[in-house]
Order: structure tokens, then sequence, then C-alpha cells
């Protein structure tokens, strides 16, 4: 195929809405993964009940998602500091977090992905809301709201924990609990508070992803597992803890399965995205940007 | 004292647990004749599947009210197969070797039916077969029979009602893109499409597959925007078909005709996602509220349906499979009462060699267990307002394109 | 016991089984044992990288998935053969294509095995979750090769007929894939047990503790892993190899299925993971749990219990099975403990 200009640079700016919205869906990975080294793999799981919050107040309020998911962030909160609790008595404080912790995200997954599937069933879900229908057109680029209004709720977000983790005296314990614990201590902080807070605010941006996702695409109980492959290489190959790193991640995938299907042919997608996160691991494990 | 404790508790759970599941096997009377299957109840089909289980226990509770088969109750035995093709071959084997089933019907879908036919083969009984795609094409079984009208070149069936289409406008398009979701279905009917697209003197601009589970349709429509083709067909699954649909009226694709093949605006659910989007696109149905349509009981079935479906949160309309469904058990009924046995050998000779009366009209199959002729419907929608469901019950939504004898009007192009 | 001995006996007690088995005149029994049988075997293969070295590998569908695709390739080789190769080659391949069984799970086992050593050099350097990560990426890779690979059906998926009977024993071909699945079973726990007992287990051991630890000691590191990733990757890969004849219809989506990384993972994790019993303990339990609640409760509950189970484990018994059995054990005698120098925590 031929290579139009006006096409790559709509594929280019497709791509960069796309990873602006999986950069939504991998902070939260970034903070419990990247920074406190806990392998949460039911965050997507997480992320799907959020959209099926998200889809009930849609249906029954009418309200819309984003909204929705900003109100339910707190019950999000504690929902993680929750599991952070069960998570740290039963595998962190034995030592044991590294196989058996990865084995009860496992569990954890399956489990809330069977509950959303006896509560809801396994139809496709989708929510309302006036933009999602709407398309802005400039010259030979057309930007559509569905994809532009994640983006730009997305951006906020990761700036915003961007400047809480860099800025505030929580947020920046929560960058030294991933380097030293005990020194941490010794300032008179608690790490397991703090790495309970962090954990905390990874699961309560799921609701917020998923109120996203659900703006994006339908979606039913086990369209998470997509999501596990894809956010756990934005997270290795930003280069874990860093959120820059993790947005030009996230970007790049975007933009590699956006042009790999526009020009190359959709199917290869997956295969050039995670290719090109293997090849990272390969070459350079400490991702783009290394801590 | 905790870990020790728990262990004893857990043990005596799973013995009671097995216990309860042994028992629970074998207290089956000898009486009713049998009917086994198993249905995607969950995973990826499961809203087919539920509506398929309804449809059949309906079935059931209508022959029994009228006194059985043979003078035998009727007696449905059923397993989930969680859409898992892996779960098929020990169900089919428990259902015909321990539960001593009757009569076997196939689970939903080409990919759950496949993984039967060995073990069905292999017991010799005959199989009623729900909406599969060219199975019986590699086991070459006489005892198959398959209710999806798709006649005895099953893959071509659909392909081959929109391109029907496109041959009788004036003028005939010149160019065509195919595209289709990368699985079993979508890669049947592009196959079948690019074959009917050459021989038509098509030239195939687009032609490509992408992966069921992309997130973002826009790179695909615009890459077919591009290429600039007349006509578009589309093979895909639910949620893709939607993805798509978004995506091309977003990027503002101009085409005469869009849609054709795809899985999707079958279903209640995706119509109303779909909305106005559906407007002018091709899709093929199996059956349409149209007075061509008015086959005797059908009214009453969907109506009896529809109200038990509201109720089970399952596809609301239940115009596509759940009518089929229906009207297969019938033949298996009605086979068994004029073979006047449950000889497996026999009943296939008497499906052979009759016509049954059905709900969906009256069926006969050719050698290979398909209909003699197809009968799927390409249908434009037209008149969609907002994202209600009620609106699809009207029979002025749907213009009925291809077969003839069903045609409801004229094409309307462009799509947009 | 030496490992031939423990060969043979566990090979008599696996043949005893079967021929109980027959005895039933059931081929539910051997539908249902099939599954569980090759559970056994994927979670033993999982456990040699899983639980020996401490490499957790989410791709275990990937080498399955090998498996069965190197039997579809050679089932499709004859057709294939026929048409495009001149003819005194195309009947030297019709001749020996499709092989038998053995043959077939022998390449399964080298195609998977390689794909093993291949992921092996490729995650060298990585560690811990960064290695878990790359075999789930390295599985997407896979699936997306087999999806676009038309000589093996691609995403259309591919028949493979299964005869009904066997030629040179005589019986029904699911009773055969029954047994050879339970000889692999004998092979898989045999290999494992050797390999815990040797220096090669010594090593993995040390990789498992303290890598960093280990390489300075000496320990060839690289070497061994290498090891482990192709004999765990090549026995995934000869469960796989028979799973063509026993669906009939194989497809990427249902060879690459969520199903196998999960069971292969959770089965030694709640059977425990420090030794082979750990693995099929783990597997014949929740195997058998499956495969009774499908046929009993709904199968969205069935899920729930393992996970729940799962979950419920890892969190009590973080030894899984074996180590509870451990514990109770030791609790009854504290001075054997005491002899060897373990430590017996306070609960």
């Amino acid at each position: 195929m031929e290579f139009p200009v006006e096409l790559f640079i709509n594929a280019l700016i497709a791509g960069i809405l796309l990873g602006g919205f999986y950069a939504a869906v991998t902070v939260g990975i970034s903070i419990s993964f990247g920074i406190l080294d806990i392998v949460n793999i039911a965050h997507p799981a997480f992320i799907i009940l959020g959209s099926y919050i998200a889809y009930i107040a849609n249906q029954r309020l009418g309200l819309d998602p984003i909204l929705t998911s900003i109100l339910v962030l707190p019950l999000f909160y504690y929902l993680g500091s929750l599991i952070y609790q069960v998570y740290y008595l039963s595998f962190e404080k034995r030592g044991q977090e590294a196989l058996r912790g990865l084995a009860f995200f496992f569990g954890l997954l399956f489990v809330t992905e069977v509950l959303l599937i006896l509560v809801f069933g396994v139809d496709y879900r989708y929510v309302q809301a006036g933009y999602i229908d709407t398309t802005l057109r400039f010259a030979f680029f057309d930007l559509p709201m569905r994809m532009v209004v994640p983006f730009i709720i997305s951006m906020v977000l990761l700036a915003g924990l961007q400047w809480f983790l860099s800025k505030t005296f929580t947020g920046r314990a929560i960058m030294a609990v991933a380097q030293d614990q005990l020194a941490l201590s010794l300032m008179a902080a608690d790490p397991i508070r703090i790495k309970r807070i962090a954990f905390a605010i990874s699961i309560a941006t799921a609701a917020i992803a998923g109120a996203l996702l659900i703006i994006i695409q339908p979606v039913e109980p086990s369209v998470g597992r997509e999501y596990i492959g894809r956010v756990f290489a934005i997270c290795v190959l930003g280069g874990m803890g860093s959120i820059p790193g993790m947005i030009i991640a996230a970007m790049l995938l975007g933009i590699v399965e956006s042009i790999t299907s526009t020009f190359y042919g959709p199917s290869w997608a997956p295969a050039v995205a995670f290719g090109f996160l293997l090849i990272t691991l390969a070459v350079r494990p400490a991702g783009l940007l290394g801590r | 004292m905790s870990t020790l404790t728990v262990l004893f508790r857990q043990m005596t759970f799973a013995l009671a647990f097995l216990a309860a599941m042994f028992t629970a096997g074998s207290a089956m009377a000898a009486d009713p004749i049998k009917i086994g299957l198993s249905m995607a109840l969950t995973g990826g089909l499961a809203g087919n599947g539920k509506a398929a289980l309804l449809a059949i226990q309906m079935w059931a509770d209508d022959v029994n009210a009228k006194g059985g088969l043979l003078g035998r109750k009727v007696q449905i035995v059923h397993y989930d197969d969680q859409s898992n093709p892996s779960t098929v071959p020990s169900l089919y084997t428990k259902l015909i070797d321990l539960d001593k089933v009757d009569l076997v019907v196939s689970p939903y879908g080409t990919n759950l039916i496949a993984p039967a036919m060995p073990v069905v083969m292999q017991k010799g009984m005959t199989m009623m077969s729900l909406f599969g795609v060219g199975v019986n094409k590699q086991f070459d079984y006489d005892r198959y029979f398959q209710i999806m009208p798709l006649g005895v070149d099953s893959g071509y069936a659909i392909p081959n009602a929109f391109f029907e289409v496109v041959k009788a406008m004036n003028p005939m398009p010149k160019t065509v893109a195919i595209t289709g979701a990368d699985a079993e279905f979508g890669k049947i009917s592009t196959d079948a499409a690019r074959d009917i697209a050459k021989k038509m003197g098509l030239k195939i601009v687009y032609d490509r597959s992408y992966p069921p589970a992309s997130v973002d349709f826009a790179p695909i429509a615009r890459a077919i925007q591009s290429a600039n083709p007349e006509v578009v067909f589309i093979a895909g699954y639910p949620i893709d078909s939607v993805g798509l649909f978004r995506a091309i009226n977003e990027v503002g694709l101009k085409a005469k005709l869009v849609g054709g093949g795809s899985a999707g605006p079958q279903f209640a659910a995706v119509k109303a996602q779909l909305g106005p989007m559906l407007n002018n696109a091709l899709g093929y149905e199996t059956y349409v509220p149209s007075e061509k349509m008015n086959f005797p009981g059908i009214q009453d079935f969907l109506k009896r349906y529809q109200d038990k479906a509201a109720a089970q949160g399952i596809d609301p309309l239940g115009f596509y499979v759940p009518p089929f469904i229906y009207a297969a058990m019938e033949i298996v009924g009605q086979a068994v009462e004029k073979t006047k046995s449950l000889d497996q050998k026999a009943l296939a000779k008497t499906m052979h060699e009759n016509s049954f009366p059905t709900i969906v009209g009256d069926i006969r199959f050719a050698k290979n267990g398909e209909w003699t002729q197809p009968r799927m419907l390409m249908v434009q929608y037209k008149g969609i307002e907002g994202n209600g469901v009620d609106q699809f019950r009207d029979p002025a939504r749907y213009t009925v394109l291809y077969p003839p004898a069903f045609k409801s009007g004229d094409v309307i192009v462009p799509y947009r | 016991m030496r490992t031939w001995q423990f060969f043979l006996i566990s090979l008599a007690i696996a043949l005893a089984g079967f021929f109980a088995a027959r005895l039933y005149q059931n081929d539910y029994l051997f539908f249902a044992g099939y599954v569980v049988l090759q559970f056994i075997v994927m979670a033993t293969a999982w456990n040699i990288l899983g639980g020996y070295c401490g490499y957790v590998n989410f791709g275990s569908a990937a080498f399955f998935a090998m498996g069965a695709y190197t039997t579809v390739v050679m089932t499709k080789l004859p057709a294939f053969a026929n048409r495009h190769l001149p003819e005194g080659l195309a009947e030297i391949v019709t001749a020996i294509t499709p092989p038998s069984m053995p043959v077939l799970i022998i390449l399964g086992g080298v195609v998977a095995g390689l794909v093993g050593l291949g992921t092996g050099y490729l995650t060298l350097r990585l560690r811990g979750v960064f290695f878990a990560i790359a075999t789930l990426a390295l599985a997407v890779v896979l699936q997306t090769l087999i999806v676009n690979w038309d000589f093996v059906g691609g995403s259309r998926g591919a028949y493979v007929i299964r005869p009904a009977t066997t030629a040179w024993l005589n019986i029904n071909y699911i009773e055969y894939l029954f047994l050879v699945m339970l000889i692999l079973v004998v092979v898989a726990l045999t290999t494992a047990r050797a390999i815990e007992r040797s220096r090669l287990g010594y090593g993995f051991a040390t990789i498992r503790d303290d890598e960093m630890a280990a390489e300075a000691c000496g320990v060839p590191t690289l070497r061994l892993k290498l090891v482990a990733t192709t004999l765990s990757g090549a026995f995934m890969g000869m469960a796989g190899a028979p799973f063509p004849y026993y669906i009939g219809y194989l497809e990427p989506s249902s060879a690459f299925g969520l199903a196998y990384a999960v069971n292969a993972i959770a089965m030694p994790m709640i059977g425990g993971t420090t030794s082979w019993v750990g693995p099929l303990v783990g597997a014949v339990l929740l195997g058998t749990l499956q495969q009774l609640a499908t046929v009993t409760i709904s199968s969205a509950v069935s899920l729930l219990i393992v996970g729940l189970l799962l979950v419920f484990f890892v969190i009590i018994a973080p030894n899984g099975l074996i180590g509870l059995f451990n514990d109770f054990f030791r609790r009854k005698k504290p001075e054997a403990d005491e002899a060897r120098g373990a430590v017996v925590k306070p609960s």
C-alpha cells in the first residue's frame, strides 16, 4: 500500500489518543507493580468493576460515567486498602509475596470476573453520553470525542498523580518506599501505612479507567483479560515506577498498534506490539526510562 | 490451631460436596425420553446459549403439555460447556454413556459443535445441530442435521446474499473492501466473499482481517477509506462490529453499501447500541417481522419467548436464534413421532426423507444435513432513531433485499 | 528409592489403574480422566521452572499450543505433499506422516522444548516478574503467528479426525489417548522427582533462593535456567501433542486458552511447589473438582470455586496441601525437627 501523509497523520493521532487511554489503564499498575513491587494482575478486573458501576449509574440514574467514577473513588480507595491489608498480613509479612502473592491476585482476578458474570451475565454493556457519538473534524483529520474525552481525563489524572507523587509528603514517601523502607521508617513514616495508601490509590484509579473503558468500547466481564498483557507491557516498557516513562510507553504502544493496523494489517498489531516489548526486555530490561 | 482445623473443615466440606454430586447424578427415573445437550451458559457465547436453552425448554414444556412423545414425557438433560470446546467431548460422553440420553442435540456454534462430532459419531447418535457453519464438510456424517438456514454450501450463504444485492445494483459497483475478525466465522465468511467477488469480476481494494479484541477500529476504517471502495463487506463478531461501525461513522467513510456479514446486528443489544449508525447498513438476519415471514405459530412463540426473556435478562427480541432452535426441536419431536421409535438410524432416515413444518416454515434437509435451499435474509435497516429496543419490533425498520421470495423493497445508496 | 525403581513402580500403578478403569466400560471416565491427566503433566512441567527455579511462567498455554500445533502440522502434511511436492518426495512424506502418537508426542516435546530454549535465551537477563511478563508477551506473539498461518488453519481452525480405534492395541481411541497420557504422567513425575534428587535440582534450588549468591558461588545459573525452560516447555508441548485428537477441532483461541495458564499455576500452588507430589495432588484435586463441578453445578460457580480455593490456599496454606501435611507431622515429632535443626514457627 502506498504511504499517504494524511493517513499517516491520522494514524498517529489515533495512536496517541489510544495511548492516552492505555496510560490511564496502566497507571494503577505503575503504582502497585512499578513502585510497590506488588504484582496486581487483578487490576484489569477492578477496571471492569469500575466499568460496571459506571454502567449501572448511567442506566438507572442517567449519570455521566466519568462523574460516577469520581463519586466512587473513595469506595475503590477503601477496597484497595482492604486488599492491601490482606496482602500484607498474608504475604509480605511472611516474606512470601513473590510467588504466593501472584497466585493470590490471580485468584482475585478470577473471583471478581466470575462474580461479575453471576451478577450481570456475559452480555456486552455500554453507556450513553452526549459526546460519545460526536466527532470533531478539522481539515483532513477527525477527532472522535469517544477517544478524545478519555484522553483528556487520562492526562488530567496522570498530571494530578505526578504532582502528588513529586510534591506532597505522602507522595514522596511513596516514591521513597520503593527505594528504601528502612530509611523511610527512620524518618518516622510507617512504610506499611504508606504502601497501603499507595495501593489504595492504585485501585482508585481503576474506577476512572473503568469509566473511560466503557466510554470507548462495550464491556463484558472477561474483557479485562485483553488488558493484562498490555498494561504490564506498558509498565515495563516505561521503566516501572516512572509515570512520564509510562506515558511515553503507552503512547508508543498505541502508535505502533495504530500504524500497524493502518498500513500493514490489523491482525499483526498484537504481535508487533508485544514483539516490541520482548525485544525491549531482552535488550534493555530496565525499560525506556529506567528508574 | 488454625491451619489444621481449617484443613479438616475443608476436607469435610469437600467430602460432603463430592457425596452430594454422586447422589445427584444417579437419582433419575428411566421413564421419560431424555434429550441431552451441552450449552454455553457462561463464557463468550452465553448470550446465545441462554436464549437457545430457553427455546429448548419452552419446546419441552409445550410437548409435555400435550402428553409428550410416544406417550412418554420429555426431559432435557443439559450441562454448561462454558463456551469452552475442550469441555465438550467429555460432556457428550457423559450424556450418552452415563446419563443414557435417548437423543442428543448439539451445543451452540461451530467451535463447540465440532468437538462433539467424534463422540456422537462413535456412538452412532443422530444429532440436531444448532448454528454451526460447515462442520459436516469435515466429518461427512449422515446423521447430522443443521438448523441455521445456510443451505448446502453453508459458508457461502451470507456473503452470497450480500453480493447478490451488489449484483442487482445499477450501475454495478466495481470495487470492494473485505474485512473480518480473525476467528472461525469471520474467516469462513471473508474467504467466501473473496471468492465470490473474484468470480463477479470485482476489484478487491482492501482485504485484511483484524483481531477480535482490537480496541480502536479507526485505523481500519481509515485504511478502508483510503482504498476508496464502492462497497464494504464486513464479517465480524458483536463487539468488534460495534467498534467498526462506530469507527466508520467517525471517520466518515463514504461507500455505497456497508456491512453484510457481521454477527452482531441480529441481537437486540447490538441493534440498540448501534442505533442510527445502522441506518442504510446491510446485515444478515434469519427472521424479521414481516408479512412474508408470518409462518404459523411464530408470533405466538415470540410473544411467549419475549415475556420470559425479559425476566431472564436475555435477548429481548429473540428474532435470530430462538425460533430456529425451537424449530430444530420441533423437527426432532416430529421425527420421533413419525419413526415411532428412538432408533438412531431410523430417525436419521426419517429426517432425510421428510419435510417438516415448523414455526420458521417448512424445512427439508439435503444429503449433508443442511437446508436444501439457503434462506439467509440480506436486510437493509432504515428509519432508526435513538437507541431504543422497541423500534426494532416494527417491520418498517427492515427492508429485505434478498432472497427474492421475501423481498420487501429496494436498496438505498449510499450508506452515508 | 532409585529413579528407575520409582519409574517402574509408578508405571505399574498407572497400568493397574488403567485396567481397573477399563473394567467399568465407561468412556466418560476416560474423557474426564484424560483432562485431569493432561493437567498433571502441565502442572508438573510448570513446577519444574516455577517451583524449583522460582521463575513464573504465565505463557504455559503457548507451550501447550506448540505441541498441539506440531500435531496439526503433521496431520496436514500428507495432503500438502500430494499437492505441492514432486512425486517421489510426496510418497515418502505420506508414508511417514502423520506419525503414531508416541512420535507425535516426542515431536511436540521437541518443538515446545526449542521454544522453551529460545525463551530462556531471550530472557536470560530477566528475573522475577519481568520473566513472567515476557512469557505473557511470548504467548501473544506465538498466538498471532498461528492465527496468521494458513497452513494450520489460521483463525479458521483445523479439523483433526481421530480414528475410532487404534490399529495395534485394538482398544477404543479415547482409551488409547488416556493410556498415552497416563504414561506421559509417569514420565513427567519421574523426571521431576529425579531432578529434585540430583545436582540439577540443588542447582535449581539455589537459583530460586538467591540467584546472585548462587552465581557468585560458581553455580552455572544461566545454563541451569536454560535446562529448566527447555524441560518445562518440552513437557507442556508433550501434554499438548495429543490434544488435537482429543478435541477433533483445534482453533487458536482454544489452544491458547487462559484455562491452561491459570490451571498450570493454580494446581502446583494449591498442591505445593517444593516437591513433585504437590503438582500431582493439586492437579488431581482441582482437575477432578472442575470436572465434577461442570456436570453438577453451574460452571460460573465452579470457576468461582477455583478462584476462591486459590485465594484461600495461598493465604491459609502458603506451602500448599503438601506443606500442610508436613506441618501436621512435624508438630507431632518436634524432636525430629530439632535433630535436623529446623525452626518451628510459633503459630
